[in-house]
């Protein structure tokens, strides 16, 4: 029996989306299949890592992903140029933890400060995270926006709660917008849908199904985003159809894998590769079901990768 | 394809004697169609019709057991591409390279990390579940050896037997030839040879072709020499290409019914690094491999590749539970906070990591809601009052905390009444409705 290829054709295509300026802007999403499968359509061009950096010192962050930045994390300015120069990184992502109102509950003022500061020290494209608090997102992203006016930014995550004024600032300032709902694909239509109809075109859209770590309902992220991207291509619904953003390091350092030592776990091995293969394993499965635009924090593991995304493509 | 109920009627008698059970042919073909019926319990259908039903009924990846007894595993039966339709059925297997050029001491060493692979994860088992034997030396005496120190140290883990040289092939499968092991190395050169040694010794053939068409002729050609259990290696090795003939060879089988491709799939993962060898095992886990050979099993790698076959083997239908029990988060002395939630895997997730972000050692209990979040839970009748006042007793959780305070979650404060009324002497403190409120709310309690 002759072997015919089970090729498909899809009705519809995910959205191309540029961040940043000049030389150094770049695009991502823009295929019509199924992630890596260019044997059966277009996929011209890849996905995107960009770094985590934030606006005060990551304390928070386990020893194994503070260590590579602990000579420039103090400062958010050194941070993102050692990432652009030395890591040679594609894009920058700083959350603005800082102005959690449970925290430091740094101002606004302070947050578009440091917006501009680390703007004027890359020329590579910026994702501007708000610290994930609700109410404080609206305000501090307003400032935030309004800082990096016209610089073609990321920011987010608007969320069903504060989606409005988020929404209104990308707007304003000529940015792109992260919609994030919680790890349900009918949530993440209709904040979609409430975005578009206040006027954003869906083009300026990346849509964050909310993730989660290898082992911490990684299966739930992972097949809502396989749905999402299914929905986008053989439904050619054009809602679903912005790119999907894995905000994988933030989730993946916080879980007792990436942590507990060896001393204290023998049977789980080496604390230091074990990090690192979490964020990589769990980058690498979000890829496989559609992540265009991944956030990660550690130097090696954004290296393998990337090693795998050139062999995928 | 699988037939229709039409079609299958076609194939039967038409005399509607019921001696099937049913009271017509017609009725008799749909249960048929839906493999609720088996067509043995048709006295008078033709030879003919028998078979043509076994074909076309038989599952789209043929199932096979590979090795024996306990350590014995699964492989094929899958009916879907994607997992959110249909659970998948049985987990790929991790099996460690050993090659023949190896000193015996290295051999030993590896054979030891096998043995010591297991680990516990939500209460599941897992291991590295097999070795591939490589015959890099060419050469059967060493290849002997390495198969002789295997089966003298490690009787019972299922092998993969890989030479594409007869002689070799047959020296080390003849040690294992009750073991179910897999042949593997059939290729268009030697294919008659090793359909032999396969028929011979009962073993599984891994067929290897240079590209998928290649592949189904090779599994045509051994099928009609005899053989029935095979496992298929397309040839790809670079991450592109395991994507694409995964894929492919999966859609084939489930979506054309094309039987030369309908068997398990062997992928060969093996890198210089071993970080990028565990993505390439990503990608194998979550696109269709049955087996992943490896070149390496560090315990840190290995935790993350069966975290990752565990995530993705999940039944999406069923809500992943964690246990109902008292969890310590930190370090909690008498003082500590006790809060409770339910059993939802993602919920405890959720919680727990945010008692954890808020450093304060405390008590998490958790009650069994059969796997529902808060709200449904609570909906649904799983999460009353009652019951939470029953856990709390029978876990005798007064025994270990010396205040009687129950932090509830604040999506079900309208709780807090009727479970003080059942609980004499506790005070029931609602808690943020959000997780990710508990930092504050633990921090502004100290």
């Amino acid at each position: 029996m002759a072997f015919t290829p089970p090729t498909e054709s899809y009705t519809g295509k995910v959205c191309a989306l540029t961040i940043g300026l000049g030389d150094k802007a770049i695009t991502f999403g823009g295929e019509n299949v199924l992630p890596f499968h260019a044997f059966e359509g277009s996929i011209p061009n890849k996905p995107v890592i960009a770094f985590e950096i934030q606006d005060i010192p990551p304390d928070d962050w386990p020893e194994q992903v503070r260590k590579p930045y602990k000579d420039v994390a103090n400062d958010p300015i050194s941070w993102a140029k050692y990432c652009q120069d030395t890591l040679k990184a594609k894009a920058i992502a700083l959350r603005l933890i800082g102005t959690h109102p449970d925290g430091e509950n740094r101002s606004p003022e302070d947050a578009a400060k440091t917006v501009k500061d680390v703007l004027s020290a890359i020329n590579i494209p910026l994702i501007i995270l708000g610290s994930n608090h609700a109410e404080k997102d609206a305000s501090v992203l307003i400032s935030a926006a309004e800082a990096a006016k016209d610089k073609n930014c990321v920011i987010g995550k608007a969320q069903e709660a504060n989606y409005k004024t988020i929404v209104a600032a990308a707007m304003a300032h000529n940015h792109k917008l992260i919609a994030m709902s919680e790890l349900d694909i009918n949530l993440s239509k209709q904040l979609n849908i409430l975005i578009i109809q206040m006027g954003l075109e869906r083009e300026r859209i990346i849509i964050d199904p909310m993730c989660s770590a290898l082992g911490y309902g990684l299966e739930y992220t992972y097949s809502v985003m396989e749905r999402i991207r299914l929905a986008a291509l053989t439904q050619n619904d054009t809602t679903m159809q912005p790119p999907m953003l894995g905000d994988v390091g933030m989730y993946v350092w916080k879980v007792k894998e990436t942590q507990a030592s060896e001393t204290d776990i023998p049977n789980w091995g080496s604390v230091e590769e074990r990090g690192i293969t979490w964020e990589a394993v769990t980058a690498t499965a979000l890829l496989l079901a559609g992540a265009d635009l991944l956030i990660m924090r550690h130097p090696k593991a954004v290296v393998a990768v990337e090693k795998v995304i050139e062999e995928l493509v | 394809m699988a037939l229709t109920g039409v079609e299958i009627f076609k194939l039967l008698p038409k005399t509607n004697c019921k001696k099937c059970g049913f009271p017509t042919c017609l009725a008799f073909a749909m249960k048929l169609a839906q493999r609720q019926a088996s067509i043995d319990l048709c006295p008078d259908v033709s030879e003919e019709a028998k078979q043509k039903l076994g074909e076309a009924s038989a599952p789209p990846v043929r199932p096979i057991t590979f090795g024996v007894g306990d350590k014995s595993i699964k492989m094929g039966e899958e009916t879907v591409l994607f997992r959110h339709d249909k659970r998948f059925v049985n987990p790929c297997a991790f099996a460690l390279e050993i090659k023949d050029t190896l000193s015996e001491k290295d051999i030993r060493d590896r054979i030891e990390q096998v043995l010591n692979s297991e680990m516990e994860r939500v209460g599941q088992k897992l291991r590295v579940d097999a070795v591939a034997l490589m015959n890099d030396s060419h050469d059967t005496s060493r290849f002997e050896i390495l198969a002789k120190t295997i089966f003298q140290n490690a009787p019972d883990i299922p092998v993969i037997i890989c030479s594409e040289n007869p002689s070799s092939a047959e020296t080390a499968v003849k040690l294992f030839a009750d073991r179910k092991p897999i042949l593997y190395g059939a290729n268009l050169e030697n294919a008659e040879a090793f359909a032999n040694i396969a028929k011979t010794y009962k073993t599984i053939l891994g067929v290897k072709g240079n590209n998928l068409d290649e592949l189904s002729s090779l599994t045509e050609k051994v099928k009609s020499l005899g053989v029935q259990d095979i496992v298929i290696d397309s040839g790809a090795r670079k991450a592109k290409d395991i994507l694409r003939d995964n894929t492919f060879i999966r859609r084939a089988a489930i979506k054309k019914n094309f039987k030369p491709l309908g068997y398990p799939i062997i992928t060969f993962a093996q890198r210089e690094y071993s970080l990028v060898e565990a993505l390439i095992g990503t990608i194998g886990i979550a696109k269709y491999s049955s087996i992943i050979v490896f070149s390496s099993i560090e315990k840190w790698k290995n935790l993350a590749l069966f975290t990752l076959r565990q995530n993705i083997y999940t039944d999406p239908q069923v809500p992943m539970q964690v246990e109902q029990k008292i969890y310590k988060i930190g370090e909690p002395t008498t003082t500590s906070p006790l809060l409770i939630t339910t059993n939802f895997s993602l919920t405890y997730f959720i919680v727990s990591g945010e008692i954890e972000n808020s450093k304060v050692p405390s008590y998490l209990a958790v009650i069994d809601s059969e796997g529902l979040s808060v709200l449904t839970a609570w909906a649904a009748g799983k999460f009353t009052a009652a019951k939470i006042a029953q856990f709390i007793k029978d876990t005798e959780v007064e025994k270990i905390i010396n205040h009687r305070e129950l932090i509830i979650p604040g999506y079900v404060a309208i709780l807090s009444g009727a479970i003080e009324d059942k609980l004499e002497g506790w005070k029931v403190i609602v808690g943020p409705r959000e997780a990710n409120g508990l930092p504050a709310f633990l921090r502004s309690k100290l």
